[in-house]
């Protein structure tokens, strides 16, 4: 079973004339985990990975395999596989003639194609060729090409992208698997709620900067603790919150009272005489903080608006 | 070099696994031999005396090249489905964005640059070979029904043949190189189009009668591909000299090589963004 490179990017940056759209990358992808490249479109992802894969040259910095750029690998295809965009297929080209285009570049056996079309699902229409094929099943052919040579890392750009259900919960656990087998995984996506639940590291880019790097635990106690609260009295809550010097946002099940728990809530409505007739921790939400990461970066780069006052 | 013969066998089976080198040669083998069974017609008439308008072909049963002129559809005409079909398969990387999982599949860019040259050259000489069999197969069977001379057993026939192949692998060679240059795929189809079916034939008529012209003329690729397979309406029509044969295979080769070399230092190494 093949064991991943970490994959060691360093001061990754590329420049298309004036617009800078990827600045100073700096992390380490580590093997035996799921990591998340995550950002909003347009925030540099797509130019990071194909930096990375040798399509695009970066104007500065490097990215490495064990030491070792993508070009200078001995056996790509069993090193490394990787996934672009779903479109990437010549549309007069078979499924299995793509797969036999690749094996053979690979030098490996006609067999192998097979194999990885019955991987993904798609030996039924191994001879159709991939103008007819939907998008859910170019991303599976695009999932057999990474495959391929059994590669010890995988770098996939936006792998759920156009899956069903099915296939998405698929191709997670197919990820999820890979991962466990030692493998590094690399995966793009715009949705952090989209590969939530398969990522165990995450990379946040915005604005072609990293915000946020490590694992997905770290940043879900980045959220800061919330509660919920509501009285028959809202007005009475509102004062009594006020005087406590909290900041309280007033919402149609009540009031969200941030940087508090419950119990000190609880304590200054008991305090003022104010009765309850809810008292919760918001949870943490993951997508929210996820959001502010980005909108922060955003802000930075905004310049100051007038027009928000005005109605 | 394990690498190279890898990228080889992949440029071939990317040609083998789409529909356009059969399309291309089907319409290919039918008009060359329409063309050149028509021709063969005509020459037969010119022959029997039968017909008014064949005293006034040019050229017609005055010189051994002439009485071949119904097989240089060959070369003269098959060269731009050549041109056209390597084009294509350059071009259609950029088309279909599947540059980026080729290079995926062979980082080193020098190397895929290679293996498509050697590809086209092999899809040139096949394109010759069946471009062949269509003109003088289609024109030997109409020489033989009207009772004239296919001269099948002429060598000079055979040698026209051979020099095509090599003419034809050259323009396969070129096609690659224009391919690359140009990326974008129509435009580089209508260049070809353009440039092989107006704008050298125009320059080539202009030769004849223009002395000055007549030594650009040569040198035009056109001019130096009917010059290596030794056979083409132009030198019956004009009677020009032109270059030898040999020299003609040399002019044909630099067009390949700066064609590549400007494909590869201006388009090969840039990023692949889609």
């Amino acid at each position: 079973m093949p064991t991943g490179a970490s994959i060691v990017v360093e001061g990754l940056s590329k420049s298309f004339g004036a617009r800078t759209v990827v600045n100073g990358l700096d992390f380490t992808v580590r093997p035996g985990v799921v990591t998340g490249f995550l950002g909003p479109n347009g925030a540099g992802k797509t130019t990071t990975l194909r930096m990375i894969l040798g399509l695009v040259r970066p104007s500065a910095g490097r990215a490495l395999f064990d030491g070792a750029a993508y070009r200078e690998l001995a056996e790509p295809q069993q090193q490394v596989g990787a996934m672009l965009d779903a479109s990437s297929f010549h549309p007069g080209r078979t499924a299995r003639g793509h797969l036999l285009v690749a094996a053979t570049a690979g030098g490996f056996p006609r067999e192998r194609a097979d194999e990885l079309l019955r991987l993904v699902g798609l030996a039924e229409s191994a001879d159709r060729r991939v103008g007819q094929f939907s998008t859910g099943m170019r991303q599976r052919l695009g999932l057999a090409l990474a495959l391929l040579g059994d590669p010890g890392v995988l770098i996939l750009d936006e792998p759920l992208n156009g899956l069903d259900p099915e296939g998405i919960r698929w191709v997670r656990s197919l990820l999820r698997g890979l991962a466990q087998e030692g493998r590094t995984v690399l995966i793009s996506s715009h949705l952090l709620s989209e590969v939530e639940q398969v990522v165990d590291d995450v990379l946040i880019l915005s604005r072609g900067r990293l915000v946020a790097q490590g694992p997905l635990s770290a940043l879900r106690t980045r959220t800061q603790e919330r509660t919920i609260v509501d009285s028959p009295d809202r007005p009475a809550l509102a004062t009594a919150l006020g005087e406590a010097g909290l900041e309280a946002r007033e919402g149609r099940h009540g009031f969200v009272v941030t940087g508090s728990t419950p119990e000190e809530v609880g304590g200054i409505a008991f305090r003022a005489g104010v009765q309850l007739c809810e008292l919760r921790a918001a949870h943490a939400d993951l997508e929210e903080s996820f959001l502010a990461l980005i909108a922060d970066e955003d802000a930075a780069v905004a310049p100051p608006s007038t027009e928000e006052t005005q109605p | 070099m394990r690498n190279v013969g890898r990228a080889f066998a992949a440029e071939l089976r990317k040609l083998t696994t789409t529909r356009l080198w059969w399309v291309l040669a089907i319409i290919m083998v039918g008009y060359l031999g329409l063309v050149s069974a028509g021709f063969a017609a005509v020459f037969a008439l010119a022959a029997s005396g039968d017909a008014a308008t064949a005293a006034q072909l040019p050229g017609a049963g005055a010189s051994q090249a002439a009485a071949l002129l119904p097989y240089s559809f060959a070369s003269s005409t098959g060269y731009v489905f050549v041109l056209v079909f390597t084009v294509m398969t350059v071009t259609q990387e950029w088309r279909h964005a599947t540059l980026g999982p080729t290079f995926l599949q062979i980082p080193r860019r020098g190397t895929v640059l290679a293996a498509k040259l050697a590809t086209g050259a092999v899809a040139g000489a096949a394109g010759a070979v069946l471009a062949l069999l269509a003109s003088i197969g289609a024109g030997a069977l109409v020489l033989l029904s009207t009772g004239g001379d296919p001269r099948l057993g002429d060598p000079e026939v055979w040698s026209y043949a051979g020099r095509t192949v090599l003419a034809l692998a050259l323009w396969g060679v070129i096609g690659i190189g224009v391919g690359t240059l140009m990326r974008n795929q129509i435009a580089a189809i209508v260049t070809v189009l353009a440039f092989t079916q107006f704008v050298q034939p125009l320059l080539r008529v202009a030769g004849g009668f223009w002395e000055p012209a007549a030594v650009v003329v040569d040198y035009l690729p056109g001019s130096a591909s009917d010059a290596l397979s030794g056979l083409s309406i132009y030198s019956v029509l004009g009677g020009m000299p032109g270059l030898s044969w040999w020299l003609g295979a040399v002019v044909l080769a630099i067009y390949a090589v700066v064609f590549a070399a400007l494909g590869a230092a201006l388009s090969w190494r840039r990023d692949v963004t889609n």
